[in-house]
């Protein structure tokens, strides 16, 4: 009645194959079929944002997408964070130091999904205002921190993404 | 797996598309954004038999000008786009104030404008914004295609005017002119929630700052977007000031509008946010319309 699909996705640069059925959704696909599992399934229904990731740059519900929907397309997920910039694999991406930094998370469940709409946010916007973090965190829930040190975390993050960038062009 | 099983098809031209829902017009669902759908199958409060997934349909994603004074959207173009684009900032600009109220940003990069009028849920803003513009709606099914205009479209809650082997492929919208206001304000409880009230207020004033036109359109107090004419009537030949904007507001929340109570929010709580929100959208359009005849 549902035949397998063979789809063909790049994650974090690196390309797979498989075969899925199409009711698989593709945070269920990145978790248990390629074993990436720091995407995070929380609501599934689009609310928690845990399960966040970047299609073709873009942040979007991983658990309202089906795997199959994700053929032939480029996906990041925060497993890809490390080597993002070209920082060194192994070596956190700034964003993530800045969390760690400035306590940005407790449990952690939630961070990934942090993560993955950050990114784009701050490329987006180098230098951005407390407000406008606070507006791009809004599609993301958080039981722990109460936002304040996620957003202490972001404002870091910017400052010393801006601080590295200068130096490395100095 | 959370949603039942279903077979997924993902056609690559519109002729195509029509030809396997006209071939399955009871069994299928038109995959567009995901975003409605997809939680709905998730909790298998639907279970279509087949998917055909638009997302493949390029040609469905576009915002033209036609005739120098229309914006014709293609069904398929992501609120987001729309939410960054250009032409819609200045040709509809009604439309980009309401379009980051619309979920989040996440949820935005997939949700498609046809999507969410098809949809047609009684919360939510593009349809509100599509009755407020008196824009209209191109369908088609395999044999032919015809245009259906806002108001006609909506039926009631989750229910349109569509056919089952029908698709929108474009939605039209007259672009703003001289004289024209806007504002599009609602209240949610927490940012990215549907929200409990909203309005559209659109006003439009001559040259001496008389008001020669108004509309005002609420989600979430009927089963569709709601018109409040009987309301601005009030408005029309009369150069507004607050008290009138007070007494328009009064009778669209307590005589037009027809909110229904619910966990959060009582009737009478309600259309107080009406009342509040519909008295400042006013004031907010009308600087807006006395500004663009001044310049
Ligand atoms: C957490 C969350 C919060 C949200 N908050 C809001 C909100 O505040 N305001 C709001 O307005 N919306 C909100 N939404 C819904 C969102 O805007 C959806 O994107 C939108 O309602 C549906 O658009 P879609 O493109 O995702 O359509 P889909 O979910 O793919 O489809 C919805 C329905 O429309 C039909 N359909 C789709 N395209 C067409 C077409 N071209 N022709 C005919 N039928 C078609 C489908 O078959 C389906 O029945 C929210 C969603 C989520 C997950």
């Amino acid at each position: 009645m549902s035949e397998d699909h063979q789809i063909i996705v790049t994650v974090n640069g690196q390309k797979y194959q498989r075969h899925v059925e199409p009711r698989l959704l593709l945070s269920d696909f990145l978790r248990h079929h390629l074993s990436l599992t720091g995407t995070h399934v929380g609501c599934e229904q689009g609310v928690c944002g845990s399960c966040t990731i970047l299609l073709e740059g873009e942040p979007v519900r991983s658990c309202l997408l089906f795997a199959v929907q994700a053929d032939g397309r480029n996906l990041t997920t925060v497993e890809g964070l490390s080597d993002h910039n070209g920082t060194e694999a192994g070596r956190m991406h700034p964003l993530q130091e800045a969390f760690w930094e400035a306590h940005g998370l407790q449990c952690g469940f939630c961070t990934p999904g942090f993560l993955m709409s950050l990114l784009p946010f701050l490329e987006e916007n180098p230098s951005p205002s407390e407000q406008e973090v606070r507006e791009a965190i809004s599609g993301n829930l958080c039981r722990c921190t109460g936002y304040q040190h996620i957003v202490d975390a972001v404002m870091l993050a910017a400052g010393n993404m801006i601080a590295k960038d200068g130096s490395e062009e100095s | 797996m959370k949603p039942a099983p279903f077979k997924y098809t993902s056609p690559s031209t519109i002729t195509a598309a029509l030809d396997l829902l006209a071939e399955n017009a009871y069994d299928a669902k038109l995959l567009a954004g995901g975003q409605s759908l997809i939680p709905a199958m998730n909790f298998r409060l639907t279970q279509p038999a087949m998917l055909i997934d638009l997302n493949r349909l390029d040609k469905l994603d576009y915002v033209r000008v036609a005739n120098n004074n229309t914006v014709q959207i293609g069904a398929m173009t992501r609120q987001r786009t729309l939410e960054r684009n250009q032409l819609i900032r200045d040709m509809l600009p009604l439309m980009s104030e309401t379009l980051p109220f619309i979920a989040h940003s996440q949820i935005r990069n997939r949700g498609t404008i046809g999507g969410s009028l098809a949809h047609a849920d009684p919360a939510a803003e593009l349809p509100a914004i599509l009755v407020a513009l008196q824009g209209r709606l191109r369908l088609r099914n395999r044999m032919r295609e015809r245009w259906v205009p806002a108001e006609a479209f909506f039926k009631g809650i989750f229910t349109t005017d569509l056919a089952p082997d029908e698709i929108i492929v474009e939605v039209e919208f007259p672009s703003i002119s001289k004289g024209d206001g806007w504002s599009f304000l609602e209240f949610s409880r927490r940012k990215g929630d549907y929200a409990l009230m909203g309005v559209a207020a659109l006003l439009t004033v001559d040259s001496q700052g008389v008001c020669r036109s108004a509309r005002l359109v609420y989600l979430n107090s009927g089963e569709v977007p709601t018109v409040a004419s009987l309301a601005t009537g009030l408005l029309e030949g009369e150069k507004p000031s607050g008290i009138l904007f007070e007494a328009v507001a009064r009778v669209a929340a307590s005589d037009v509008i027809a909110p229904t109570a619910n966990i959060h929010a009582s009737v009478p709580y309600l259309r107080h946010l009406a009342y509040s929100l519909t008295k400042r959208a006013l004031e907010v359009a009308h600087s807006r319309a006395l500004a663009s005849v001044e310049t």
